[in-house]
């Protein structure tokens, strides 16, 4: 006797138990506390709080223990706890000239003002298996200098001052937020690089390096990058100067790219930009790469590749989306797959009567 | 009272349930339209700003939205009312607005005086708020169209005298085209761009 | 404004805060103005995925209220693991009474059915949709699908339905088959079974449908003229079914095939497992026992 499948609400709620023990894992080995994650998986940490477009360590280190370590599992608790919140205003744009810099490098001059600082990262680190890390071994102090007193004013506003690049793009004031507003496309190149920032670090990475391979070349040189906290400010109605709310750690990429010019006007380097939550270099590199590309239209250029098209690459950025889409093949399609197998069974059957009159005949 | 005042009062007691309330109506109104709905909760805007009008906008506008008043409702009260409950911008051109507040419809500016939206982005048109006496006691019109099962009646109070040939004008513009919400009082009905008034003769 | 303060564990009634509440029902009433045309909407995440209904469950958080019944399926089934989930997220955030019944229900959100009893006025259907544009698989780009629901240009869709009937001499098309709304937009029913097409026909209930991923929501008032896209020598026709529902004998509705062993042996029985059951109830009974003899 068929019985239908029932239980449906008790199969959950026993799924979602069996996942909190295996989150656990071996009730042995002791259990993982956030601040461990927030402080020793710092740039997991960091790539939650960009794609999840919301600057909450805490929170950030919640999700990736919640997630088991998946990152775009993480990301999505993020993005769905930040959807809930009020929003209060829009910050004035941050200074990333002021930055209190961490690290800075740039590979279009050997010094500048400000110098090349290496910073706490993986560069020239000999990619070998340390055990001693494995067993708790202390690190060594950190060498420290005093902070410099010279300022470190952006390569982009250097080469700025001689007209050699073309100037920063102007805002009008209005922010667009692809938060609340529904994409149109063509993006105006704020919601462009909104997107971009929350987008996915893999897909974006791939798209930068497509261009490096003659899928839209655009000559890059990386006038710099640099990371550290920047002060954020808000403009509040009823105070005579901008409210200081905290700082936030971001890492900045100006790409200098390939010149523009014409008969009229002098040639110039054209830019890509890359900004994002935390520490992130690669996915700052890449999104400015793409930035560049997808500014072809701008600048005259014939769209050719994949990373120049927007609508393709907007579109297939998000990686909450994507997982979300991808991931729902595996509910249930009964109905539609017994529509198709309906058909295909009376195709068949049709074919084989045809064939069946033809030999009948021969 | 000063308006500074005023506008401090006269929200819904209870903000969550009386929009979805008045949603609720206005919805009901807008898939079935000539229908009357009851919107129960309690806006007590200030005059002429009527308590269904002002529960409209308390459940459709906030700072995204813009409105356009008409000349009666264009007082300092009214307007301060209106921000300090919602956000909302307030904006002179009616072609610029989502919203529009009326509460004298026989004098309001022709239907094509508001934004239409587009071809491609129909959506993007005003909805005006005709504040009227009553739903039944004006011209009958007799309506057909999506959301009526043969016809429905509707006969608001105070239209503009050439509204049959403007309302056909605003249907001949579909897609495009501006929608009607006659706010009476504790009740609506609505007009879509989709909903043909027929000529007596028809009838 | 109105959102509780306080711990990360509270939320609003039906989760949503009241802006993006306000947001949503804006583009209800635009859809309802303009029946099959996709208003775009600011989508918010969820707290499930995209592609799991995101669409379906702002457009109810957005339009319950505390006097509903809600009812939730999935292929036509209350008790599919995500029509379960569904429900239960709604009776925990919006503490609002659910039912399996068809005909208790004030909304009923679905994925893939609309139910086989026939819907009555003051009810609303509220479809989840995965891809909301009917012209996305002949054409990828907005830019270029939006132009030609502007213009009306359905061109390409005739041409797909014809280029099935030259390859298979017949339209190949089984779900999410295309309709025409009052004569001017043609619009994607959701992946329902095109079984299910008429029933959106002058329905007394008002049909509204949420992609959340795709940020778009539409509309069906009651009482809509809804076609399915034919052509007059090749006229729509819905899926019939050799056999009655082996558990309560009903004809003229959707079964699900169910594989009983590994030599062949399957029966058929009613998709809308509320359906199902009432007929039972009443005292229907199907083969069930003869399938096995």
């Amino acid at each position: 006797m068929y019985v239908a499948v029932k239980g449906g609400e008790a199969a959950i709620r026993n799924a979602h138990r069996l996942l909190a023990d295996r989150r656990r894992g071996d009730p042995a080995v002791p259990a993982l506390h956030v601040s461990q994650i927030v402080e020793q998986l710092a740039l997991g940490v960091d790539r939650v709080m960009a794609e999840g477009a919301l600057y909450d360590r805490d929170l950030a280190g919640l999700a990736l223990m919640q997630a088991r370590g998946d990152m775009i599992e993480a990301i999505f608790l993020v993005r769905a706890y930040r959807t809930t919140l009020p929003r209060f205003g829009y910050s004035r744009p941050v200074d990333t000239g002021a930055m209190q810099i961490e690290r800075r490098v740039s590979a279009t001059f050997k010094d500048l003002p400000g110098g090349q600082v290496l910073g706490p990262t993986f560069d020239y680190t000999h990619r070998l298996l340390e055990p001693e890390l494995a067993e708790g071994a202390t690190p060594l102090e950190p060498e420290r200098r005093e902070v410099a007193a010279e300022a470190s004013p952006r390569v982009t506003d250097l080469l700025g001052h001689d007209g050699l690049i073309e100037p920063d793009g102007v805002g009008n004031g209005e922010v667009t937020d692809i938060t609340r507003t529904p994409m149109e496309f063509p993006l105006p190149r704020d919601s462009r690089l909104q997107a971009l920032s929350r987008g996915d670090e893999g897909f974006l990475l791939a798209l930068a390096y497509s261009t490096q391979r003659g899928y839209a070349r655009s000559h890059p040189f990386v006038g710099e990058i640099r990371i550290g906290e920047v002060e954020i400010e808000l403009d509040v109605p009823e105070l005579p100067f901008p409210a200081p709310l905290g700082r936030v750690r971001l890492t900045e990429c100006q790409m200098v790219n390939q010149f523009k010019g014409s008969a009229k006007a002098p040639p110039q380097f054209t830019r890509g930009y890359g900004l994002v939550f935390g520490q992130s270099e690669r996915k700052a590199m890449a999104m400015a790469l793409c930035d560049r590309a997808l500014r072809a239209a701008e600048f005259g250029e014939d769209i050719v590749a994949p990373a120049q098209d927007e609508e393709f690459v907007i579109s297939h950025s998000d990686n909450v989306q994507a997982t979300g889409f991808v991931e729902h093949l595996k509910l249930p399609h009964y109905v539609d797959f017994q529509a198709e197998l309906d058909l295909v069974r009376r195709m068949r059957a049709e074919q084989k009567d045809a064939t069946d009159i033809k030999e009948a005949a021969e | 009272m000063n308006a500074a005042t005023t506008a401090l009062e006269g929200g819904f007691s209870d903000p969550v349930f009386d929009a979805q309330a008045t949603f609720r109506a206005v919805m009901d109104a807008m898939a079935e339209p000539g229908t009357r709905r009851q919107v129960k909760a309690g806006a007590t805007p200030p005059a002429p700003l009527s308590p269904t009008a002002g529960a409209l906008a308390l459940t459709l506008c906030d700072q995204d939205t813009s409105i356009w008043l008409d000349a009666s409702l264009s007082t300092e009260v009214v307007i301060e009312w209106l921000r300090y409950q919602t956000g909302a911008t307030i904006v002179d051109d009616p072609a610029q607005a989502r919203f529009a507040f009326v509460a004298d419809p026989s004098s309001m500016p022709r239907l094509d005086a508001f934004a239409e939206g587009s071809q491609d982005y129909p959506d993007r048109s005003t909805t005006l708020v005709l504040i009227v006496e009553a739903l039944d006691s004006g011209e009958p019109l007799l309506l057909e169209g999506p959301g009526i099962e043969r016809r429905a009646n509707l006969a608001p109070t105070a239209l503009p005298v050439d509204f049959r040939s403007q309302w056909l004008e605003n249907g001949a513009r579909f897609p495009r085209g501006v929608d009607l919400v006659f706010a009476a009082r504790r009740e609506l009905a609505c007009l879509p761009r989709t909903t043909r008034i027929l000529e007596p003769a028809e009838a | 404004m109105n959102a509780p303060t306080g711990s990360i564990a509270s939320y609003n009634f039906a989760y949503l805060d009241e802006q993006t509440k306000r947001m949503i029902r804006r583009a209800i009433l635009k859809a309802i103005a303009i029946p099959g045309y996709q208003v775009p909407f600011a989508s918010r995440e969820m707290p499930m995925p995209y592609g799991w209904g995101t669409g379906g469950v702002q457009v109810t958080a957005a339009i319950i209220g505390p006097d509903d019944v809600l009812k939730v399926i999935d292929q036509g089934a209350d008790d599919t693991t995500n029509a379960v989930s569904i429900r239960a997220f709604f009776q925990k955030v919006a503490n609002v009474a659910v039912t399996t019944r068809t005909d208790e229900a004030t909304i009923i959100q679905t994925r893939h059915r609309i139910p086989e009893q026939p819907l009555r006025a003051g009810q609303t259907l509220v479809y989840q949709v995965p891809i909301p544009e009917p012209l996305r698989f002949l054409e990828p780009r907005e830019t270029e699908t939006r132009l030609m629901h502007a213009l009306e240009e359905y061109g390409l869709m005739h041409v797909k339905l014809y280029e099935d009937i030259a390859t298979h001499g017949r339209i190949a098309t089984t779900y999410a088959y295309p309709v025409k709304v009052e004569g001017r937009y043609v619009m994607d029913p959701s992946p329902t079974p095109k079984f299910d097409n008429p029933k959106m026909h002058m329905s007394p209930a008002l049909q509204l449908f949420g992609a959340g991923r795709e940020k778009r929501i539409y509309a069906l008032p009651p009482f809509t003229q809804v076609e399915s896209l034919d052509f007059d020598d090749h006229p729509f026709t819905v899926q019939t079914f050799d056999k009655p529902c082996a558990l309560c004998g009903a004809e003229g509705v959707y079964l699900d095939e169910v594989i009983l062993d590994d030599c062949g042996g399957h029966m058929f029985v009613c998709s809308d497992t509320d359906h199902c059951e009432s007929r039972q109830g009443d005292g229907y009974h199907g083969q069930q026992e003869e399938t096995f003899r």
